[in-house]
């Protein structure tokens, strides 16, 4: 008589993650970083045309990119819960595209015109 | 309110790194198009205030227009990551709900651009028309060229999604065009700074 093989887990047992695998955030933390992104992009374009504000335009407007970047790129992209090894390629990549904007536009004094 | 979080299932053959080669991979792109956008962001930046002839960025540009093109953006990096959330869980369903939004998120924004470009061409400012122009068109065409690409890889997992070859076991690749997406759209947020919202002034003796 052939042998039965009965197997005891539970049909709807929950995978192990693997050792690598981060904690991705739920829905609504999601819509909450998704919230604060469109509130920083309304206060960007508010700031543009406020008279006032002129005089602090660009580095305000830096500020509010970088934010905007860093939310994007820790929650979304996952940067802030998985592998730092993909934060180091990444970092790497960006690294260089900020020397290179640095160096050509100082070699070209931009930023003394 | 409490955050909800769950942990991520991936499958994938044993590699040295003990990460999937499949994601470091298009980390390892993403930043070699850090690059790519990092010289056509500095080639712009040299050249925007370069022109001696019209039109100049202040006469084309419709900032209100181009802010609603940026939360369309935006809520497509959500519903993207929504999809992704939806098919970690196992729900197939919602997942390809996000999925489509994307897409058409996606598709209005080229919409956008391709409206906006027509408008600039009518205005007089052409590839050829002078530095800003040609800078102009190069990295915004280069960033819609992107996002065009995205919306055909979103069309096609959506329709891979029929034939049962998406699934909770392999959210990473929806998790890998989700990368491509986000990275879609943090290049805009930096466009959106750099080429809408700083000011160029007019050079000296510009007609």
């Amino acid at each position: 008589m052939a042998e039965t093989h009965v197997d005891e887990r539970p049909a709807e047992e929950e995978p192990v993650p693997p050792a690598h695998a981060g904690r991705h955030p739920g829905p609504k933390e999601y819509v909450r970083i998704a919230i604060v992104l469109g509130v920083i992009t309304a206060l960007e374009v508010a700031v543009y045309y406020v008279e006032g504000a002129q005089d602090y335009l660009i580095p305000l407007l830096f500020f509010f990119s970088f934010v905007k970047f860093t939310l994007v790129v820790m929650w979304f992209m996952h940067l802030k819960f998985d592998s730092r090894t993909y934060a180091r390629f990444f970092v790497m990549g960006l690294a260089g595209a900020i020397t290179l904007f640095l160096i050509v536009l100082l070699i070209f004094q931009v930023f003394s015109n | 309110m409490a955050t909800v979080e769950h942990a991520v299932v991936e499958e994938h053959a044993a590699t040295s790194t003990g990460l999937p080669s499949t994601k470091l991979a298009m980390w390892l792109f993403l930043a070699s198009d850090c690059l790519l956008f990092g010289a056509l962001i500095t080639t712009y930046v040299l050249y925007r205030g370069a022109s001696v002839t019209g039109p100049f960025p202040a006469d084309v540009f419709d900032i209100p227009y181009t802010s609603v093109s940026s939360f369309v953006l935006l809520a497509s990096s959500l519903t993207m990551v929504l999809a992704l959330a939806a098919i970690q869980r196992g729900d197939l369903g919602r997942c390809r709900i996000w999925l489509l939004a994307t897409a058409l998120l996606g598709m209005t924004f080229l919409g956008g651009q391709v409206y906006e470009f027509t408008t600039f061409v009518h205005e007089g400012l052409t590839l050829k028309t002078n530095m800003f122009g040609t800078s102009f068109y190069l990295l915004t065409g280069f960033h819609g060229t992107h996002v065009g690409v995205g919306v055909l890889m979103l069309l096609t997992l959506f329709s891979l999604s029929f034939g049962g070859r998406i699934t909770q076991r392999n959210a990473m690749t929806v998790e890998l065009v989700g990368l491509y997406w986000h990275f879609v759209d943090i290049v805009w947020i930096v466009i959106f700074t750099v080429v809408y919202l700083i000011p160029t002034g007019t050079p000296p003796g510009a007609s």
